[in-house]
């Protein structure tokens, strides 16, 4: 079965070139993709990964707000029991705020520069494993 | 002189005589336009001097919109700036105009360029980030506090809530004696393009076409020192578009704007003059030249031949040049200070009327002082230090600029015409073709980037692998700036007459569910501290909100 990933923009962030492209390039991938659009909640967000019933949710993030908005969002995924769906953060991302995303919960982090490939690659793996808990 | 058949004559032995030996491999330019390894007059046959460049400051435009461009003045040096409050953009502005800088140029954060308060829990994580906070005009009254208005010009980033900002600036401008006639700087207000890519939009395209017009229509007489409308290529070039789709999405754009303002029976003469755009100039730099010097010719001809307009300063293609953010590196960060140096001499060469280049840190975040006096430099540096800004578009004649000039033309106003043909850019952008193929030249760029088609240095060529996670020091917004932020917003709450703001905003709602100019209205409120998000509210009441729809 294809594996599938929610592509989210959460908060006021407009630069959506990544979202899109990476999620074209899961689509190619064979995955199935459902993209959010820009400006959405981290409430409209855990809707939409319930209600598509996804695999994996990809935050992309370029406005600097990635620790606040991710924060939000491991919250209200435990408050929705959500925890066994891993959540992956890519964007503009400095090398001193991945370890903090991880030790949020965050299962990978895919900064500027991460390849089609090396997304391809990380999310499929994620995917298989699950989030064990 | 030699005859053209001699010249083809030459190459044709040369190529057998030289590249029989050393074969060329084939190359394009960014946009796919195949690149020769030689140019020769032979390339110029389809160009006609007089008729294609002629003189600077005369129709077509060409080679500059002055007769003596940067000998009289340099062009205005104007780094992008703003973030966390207004005491805080207020301090730097101040700096960078001690520093010599010749104007300002405002970025407010993103919960004021989409018209939400500070203190909405949607955007809190928003407040200050990208640009400066503001809510009210007292927030503006800070932010301008000790620059006169009457002698320092401001470049507003600012699109849905434009009419709202224009208010506040001209009301900041009334409280330090400063008549209206006197104001001058440069809206974005530019729509239609946010749609395409930035995002800041509220409202659906066409309430928010009316609103851009409000505005042109309400500073044309009012405030004359203004431009009104920065018709913008820049944003769309950095989603991923080619320099041939930026330049004629950009025109065709403005040819949307023009006709919208027309319909209302303002002539084009009556406010083409205080139009301006704003496009990119990149790495690629032969190209970022030709598209520029394309773009003003073809401007004056769609100013000339399809609005007949009369006034040759209605033909003139004013622009605000920016660097290009896409190219600049997270790895070795400083090697964007080559990058935005390459790109601002390009900017000259092209002929831009102002700048703002990218400073080393911006591609992780806001600049920090530092950096952005570097930027700033660079400018200084390439105006007064290196003669380069002494003669007017002094590489016009190169035999490969003037044929890749020549061939960007051809290929953007195709562009446009197919745009034309499809119903012109509105409908475009509503049936989303626009952002699709801005989406799928995105795509293929990427792919050459991680391909290593596309060589960028130190992250796909030469790589440090010592230098993989290099930490600079970046601008860091205090956490607890939101709460200062939304503080000051309680306290002009409080201290205003609220039965006024009540009063102020329900005139505003039943103008905009007629036809009238909200700018008047929107003055009426933001006098009474109305904040961004009141005014937003109450249009939003009226005029819906857009809901994009996704393309993949």
């Amino acid at each position: 079965m294809a594996i599938r990933v929610l592509i989210a923009k959460p908060g006021l962030d407009g630069h959506d070139k990544g979202a899109k492209t990476v999620a074209v390039a899961l689509k190619n991938a064979g995955m199935e993709v459902v993209y959010t659009g820009r400006r959405q909640s981290v409430d409209q967000i855990v809707i939409t990964a319930i209600q598509e019933g996804v695999d994996v949710i990809g935050l992309s993030i370029l406005s600097g707000v990635h620790i606040e908005i991710t924060e939000q969002l491991m919250e209200k995924m435990k408050e929705k029991k959500l925890e066994t769906i891993p959540v992956v953060v890519g964007g503009v991302i400095p090398h001193q705020d991945r370890a903090v995303l991880k030790r949020m919960g965050v299962r990978e982090v895919f900064p500027i520069g991460s390849t089609f490939e090396e997304i391809v690659q990380g999310i499929t793996k994620i995917a298989k494993e699950g989030n064990r808990r | 002189m030699d005859s053209m058949d001699e010249i083809k004559r030459e190459r044709e032995k040369w190529e057998k005589e030289m590249l029989a030996k050393n074969p060329i491999s084939p190359t394009k330019t960014t946009s796919g336009i195949d690149v020769d390894v030689v140019y020769t007059p032979a390339d110029l046959e389809e160009i006609d001097y007089s008729r294609d460049l002629g003189f600077p400051g005369k129709f077509p435009f060409t080679r500059g919109v002055y007769p003596t461009m940067f000998r009289g003045n340099l062009w205005s040096m104007r780094q992008y700036a703003g973030f966390a409050d207004a005491e805080e953009s207020n301090r730097r502005f101040k700096y960078l105009l001690e520093q010599g800088q010749s104007g300002l140029s405002v970025a407010f954060d993103l919960p004021t360029q989409m018209g939400f308060d500070s203190d909405n829990p949607m955007v809190r994580a928003d407040v200050g980030r990208v640009g400066v906070a503001v809510d009210t005009l007292r927030d503006m009254e800070i932010l301008f506090d000790g620059i006169p208005l009457d002698k320092i010009t401001t470049s507003f980033t600012i699109n849905a809530t434009a009419a709202i900002i224009l208010a506040m600036y001209l009301a900041v401008a009334e409280k330090q004696g400063v008549p209206m006639e006197k104001v001058g700087g440069t809206l974005q207000n530019e729509i239609l393009k946010e749609y395409i890519a930035r995002g800041t939009f509220i409202f659906p395209p066409r309430p928010s076409l009316r609103l851009v017009v409000d505005i042109i229509d309400f500073c044309k007489n009012r405030v004359p020192r203004m431009n009104t409308i920065n018709f913008s290529g820049y944003h769309v070039r950095e989603a991923g578009s080619n320099a041939i789709q930026e330049a004629a999405y950009c025109l065709s754009s403005a040819i949307t704007y023009v006709e919208e303002v027309l319909k209302r029976g303002i002539d084009i003469d009556d406010f083409a003059s205080r139009i301006a755009f704003h496009l990119i100039v990149g790495l690629d730099f032969f190209e970022e030249i030709a598209k520029i010097r394309a773009t003003r010719s073809l401007w004056a001809k769609i100013a000339k031949e399809r609005f007949k307009a009369k006034n040759p300063k209605s033909m003139m293609l004013r622009l605000f040049c920016g660097s290009s953010a896409r190219e600049a590196t997270l790895r070795e960060p400083l090697n964007n200070i080559i990058r935005a140096t390459i790109d601002m001499m390009g900017i000259v060469f092209a002929g831009a009327q102002s700048a703002s280049i990218l400073s080393y840190d911006e591609a992780y975040t806001i600049p920090t002082e530092e950096s952005a006096l570097i930027s700033l430099r660079t400018q200084q540096i390439i105006g007064y230090e290196t003669g380069i800004a002494k003669v007017v578009d002094p590489l016009g004649g190169s035999y490969y600029l003037e044929s890749l000039t020549h061939r960007m033309e051809k290929e953007i106003k195709a562009l446009i015409d197919e745009i034309d043909a499809a119903g012109g850019m509105l409908c475009c952008i509503e049936t989303g073709k626009i952002q699709m193929d801005v989406l799928k030249n995105a795509y293929e760029i990427e792919k050459r980037k991680q391909s290593g088609e596309t060589v960028i240095v130190g992250v796909n060529k030469f790589v440090d692998e010592q230098k993989q996670d290099e930490e600079i020091v970046l601008t860091k917004i205090d956490p607890r700036l939101s709460e200062k932020q939304i503080q000051r917003l309680h306290q002009v709450k409080a201290a205003r007459d609220n039965k006024k703001v009540e009063k102020a905003l329900k005139a505003l709602r039943e103008k905009a569910m007629g036809t009238e100019n909200l700018v008047p209205s929107i003055q009426e409120a933001v006098k009474e501290y109305a904040t961004v998000g009141e005014i937003c509210d109450t249009l939003r009441e009226v005029f819906g909100e857009h809901q994009e729809s996704v393309v993949l």
